[in-house]
Parts: C-alpha cells; structure tokens; sequence
C-alpha cells in the first residue's frame, strides 16, 4: 500500500517537473515573438491582410497609422483608403523626344511620396543615355550637370506596373498584388521585408527602406492613403503606385504636374477620348524590354 | 465537351490578360475624338496666361509693363521690317533674339502695337499667340491639342475637376524659343555609404 503510494507521488513529481521544463521551453521558443509584439503593439502584430480587413477594422488602423505618425513625426496626416473605380484601367505615357532630364519628377515623386529626405528618394530614377543607344546599364541616374547635354537623351524609369508582374508573383506572402485598374501595390504592413520583388523586377522599380525615413514634420504630405504614400516602415519594400491616392479621385499624378515640358502624358485607356489612347495609337510606342513579357503599362514614345 | 468548353475558357481567364486590357486593345486605331456635347459637360481646361503676353520687362529693368505704357504715345510706332531689337531700340535694347530669320514684321503688327500678325496678314490678339505659333509649329500644336505636348495641371478626369495647361510661352521665349539648359534637381543619394564624386570608370550606384 504504502509502496504503490510512493510509486504515485513519484510520478507526480516527474509530470511536474517535465511540464515546468516544458512550458519553459515554450516561452523561451515564444520569446522573440514576444519582442516583436512589444516593438509593434499587439494591435499591429495581430492586424489582418488588406483584403482580409472588413471596413471597420481598417478603420481602426488607418486611424492607428495617423496616431504613428503625429507620434513619430509630430506630423497630424490623414491616411484614407482609396478603392480602385469602375471602368478605369491606368496607363502612362512618356514622349523622350521633350524630356530634358530636369529631374522635376523624381522631385515631386520625393515630396509627394513622403520620401525619406537624407538620401533624397524617389520612385524615378532619371537615366541619362547615349543618344543612339538603348542600353540602359549605361544609364547614369546621378549626373548632376547643366541639362540637357548634347549628344545625351533623358528617360526616366519608374513601376511600369505590368500586367504580368515578375515581382507579385515572388513574393512569398502575397503582401504584393495589382489592383483591379492596373496599379500593383504593397501592403507594407504584411510585407516581411524579403526583397525578393526588388530582384524580380527588371526595371529596378522596387525599394526597400533600410531605415524608416526621416522627414521633419513641416515637410510629411498629410494627404495619404494607406497603399500608397504614408509614410513606410523600416524594413519593407516600396513602389510607385501611380500616387492612387490622387488618380483614383481623377487628378493627375504628382509626376505629371511637376514635369515643365508635358513629356508625360496619364490617363484612363478604356476612354477612347483621352490622350493617353491618342499617344497610343498615333505616336510610334514602346515598352521597355518587351522581350520578358511582362507588359508594362507605362509606354515610352519618341516624336518623329 | 460543354464541361471542357467551360474549363477552357475558365482557364483563359485566369491566364489571359484582363477582359477589360483586352477591350482597350482591340479599341486602337478607332476616333479618339469627344463629341462636342461630351466636351460641353466636363469640368473646363483653361490656358495659363504669361504675364509676357500682355507686357514686357523694359531694359531698365521694371516688369510687368503694359505695351500700351509707351505704344499708346503718338509717334511711337514698331518699326516691321527691324532684324533685332536693339534696331527697335528704347525699352526692347538687349532683348535676346533668336528665332530662325524671323524680323520682328514676322509676328508683330507694325499698326498695332498690341496685336499680332498672321501669315495671311490678319491681326491676331496677343492673348491668341498659340494661334500664331501653330502656323509653323503644326506638329507640335497637334501633340499640345492631345496632351502630350507641353505641362499641365489638375485633373485626368475632367468629369470631376478642371485642368490649368501652360501656354507655348511659359516655356518657350518667343523671341529665343530654344528651351535653354539648366541644372537639374540633386540626384538620389546613396542610403549606406557617403556620396563619393563619380570619376570615369567608378562603379555606379543606384
């Protein structure tokens, strides 16, 4: 009797010790989670994919996002979601023939796009190129001379958003898709930061932010929307999004309106009346490297 | 065989581009013209107008000077067949002239010193000159007819805003159009390591 009473309560104590180990060892695998939930806010760790949000839940965090950013910045923004709408599919077009390089619209791009402000980013890189040549690894994008140069012609590269995008299809988390008018877009809040879009895409379209960037609080553009230009986090790709924020209510892009000479032409191509569909089928058009199929939607065209 | 034909075309769609990429496609080529009662029910396109157009900068300096502030005084007539401004002399010495071998008679009319001058000898406002410069310039007055020529403003969609375009003589001196050259904006600068002038040959960045 007494034998088999101390056979049970050995046997406790192993079960007890086994599971104080065993739950140690969980919270010690949980631990780094643990750290990233303090660094984000349980909120944010827990918050849904984009698609996967009801309205009253992206809600909450659209008004999150502007408490970041007065916290952050000190900066009082207003972060809106802006759906794509009906019967409008996005192209662009730009006429080489009139670009100067002035790089005007990798400007407002920086400014518009709450860009971090030490490195001076931008969606557009400006490539000087040898006239007669279309090698665009010979591109310069940091010439920093009077313009334009003779014998030099400027193109500018920004998202070509394809309609067979090589970056969507990489990404291991769907944090990256196109939108139902053309745009492909981030959700930078599900990106994991693997940069394997940045190597997918052969325009070099893509970038990531190795800091959270730095703007001082009179300079933040607070008319935001939470697929486009609030401001990113550190550690999370970016793009240009055609400002969405603004073309998806009909005004032009911030690009467009910056650009002196009108190289740049935007609008809807189901519209037969609009320019872009003017540029399209009376100027001589092209894609660059149409060879990879991936079918931009922004063209390049050259006068005759 | 309906079953496969369904599949199939289920298939399609998931491959192919989308339906509405495929009708924007096949409608290339057709007339990309707005009726004029479309035309009538969006929000207006209005022209910048260049103070240039209605006064000049005089040679001592002062801008913003009507024309009409010293052409309004008997006997102060423009000369038509001048080659330069310094043969006009006055308020337009040291005006920078460089337009092909055109003589001021070529754009100005010599009677009224506040109207142009068609080719065909009509008198044109000077608020109009987009008209005088299409005489010559047809190619490029097409592409600023159909927006890609020349900056503009505002909205895409003019069923929701107006649009701000600029006039031929924002950009272009009229006297020297030749857009001059200039210095860009800073380029982008590397995010890890300082910027190191870029000698020939030097690896790019960026």
């Amino acid at each position: 009797m007494s034998e088999s009473q101390d056979f049970v309560s050995r046997r406790t104590m192993l079960k007890t010790a086994g599971a104080t180990l065993g739950a140690a060892a969980f919270a010690r695998a949980l631990a780094p989670v643990a750290e990233v939930v303090e660094e984000l806010g349980a909120e944010e760790f827990l918050q849904k994919h984009y698609r996967e949000m009801t309205p009253a839940e992206l809600e909450v965090v659209l008004r999150r996002i502007e408490a970041d950013a007065l916290e952050n910045y000190g900066a009082e923004v207003h972060v809106r979601d802006v759906r794509p709408r009906e019967g409008v599919q996005f192209g662009y077009a730009l006429n080489l023939s009139v670009c100067i390089g002035c790089r005007r619209c990798a400007d407002a791009c920086h400014r518009e796009n709450n860009h971090d402000r030490r490195t001076n980013q931008s969606y557009i890189r400006v490539l000087e190129m040898q006239q007669g040549s279309f090698d665009m690894e010979h591109g310069d994008a940091t010439y920093d001379h009077a313009v334009p140069q003779p014998g030099k012609y400027y193109m500018p590269v920004q998202c070509q958003q394809c309609d067979n995008p090589p970056c969507v299809d990489v990404c291991p988390v769907e944090a990256t898709w196109k939108e139902r008018d053309g745009i492909v877009v981030v959700d930078y809040d599900w990106c994991i930061g693997c940069r394997y879009c940045e190597a997918a895409c052969p325009y070099h379209a893509r970038r990531f932010n190795w800091e959270a960037p730095e703007i001082p609080a009179e300079e933040v553009n607070p008319d935001q929307a939470y697929l486009s230009n609030r401001i990113r986090p550190q550690g999370v790709m970016e793009k240009c999004t055609f400002c969405l924020h603004r073309t998806r209510e009909g005004r032009l892009p911030a690009c467009l309106e910056a650009c002196p000479t009108g190289a740049r032409v935007f609008g809807n191509l189901l519209d037969p009346s609009s320019e872009i569909r003017w540029v399209l089928a009376n100027k001589r058009v092209f894609v660059l490297k149409e060879e990879l199929g991936t079918r931009p939607r922004f063209f390049y065209f050259f006068d005759e | 065989m309906e079953l496969a034909i369904s599949i199939g075309a289920v298939v399609l769609a998931a491959c192919g581009p989308d339906p509405d990429i495929i009708a924007w496609r096949a409608g290339l080529g057709a007339s990309t013209e707005r009726s004029p009662e479309a035309e009538a029910a969006l929000f207006p396109t209005t022209i910048h107008e260049p103070p240039e157009l209605t006064s000049i900068t005089t040679s001592d300096g002062v801008p913003g000077t009507a024309c009409a502030t010293c052409h309004s005084i008997a006997g102060v007539t423009p000369e038509s067949r001048a080659t330069s401004a310094d043969e006009v002399g006055g308020p337009h010495a040291g005006l920078r002239f460089a337009h092909g071998s055109n003589t001021c008679g070529a754009c100005h009319a010599s009677d009224d010193p506040t109207s142009l001058r068609l080719a065909d000898g009509r008198a044109l406002p000077m608020r109009e000159a987009m008209t005088l410069c299409a005489q010559c310039h047809g190619p490029q007055y097409r592409d600023y007819q159909h927006g890609s020529h020349g900056g503009m403003r505002g909205h895409w969609d003019r069923s929701v805003g107006p649009r701000e375009r600029n006039h031929c003589v924002d950009c272009h001196d009229p006297h020297a159009p030749r857009y001059p050259s200039f210095r860009p904006m800073p380029p982008p600068r590397d995010r890890v390591a300082p910027v190191v002038p870029r000698h020939e040959g030097a690896p790019r960045h960026e």
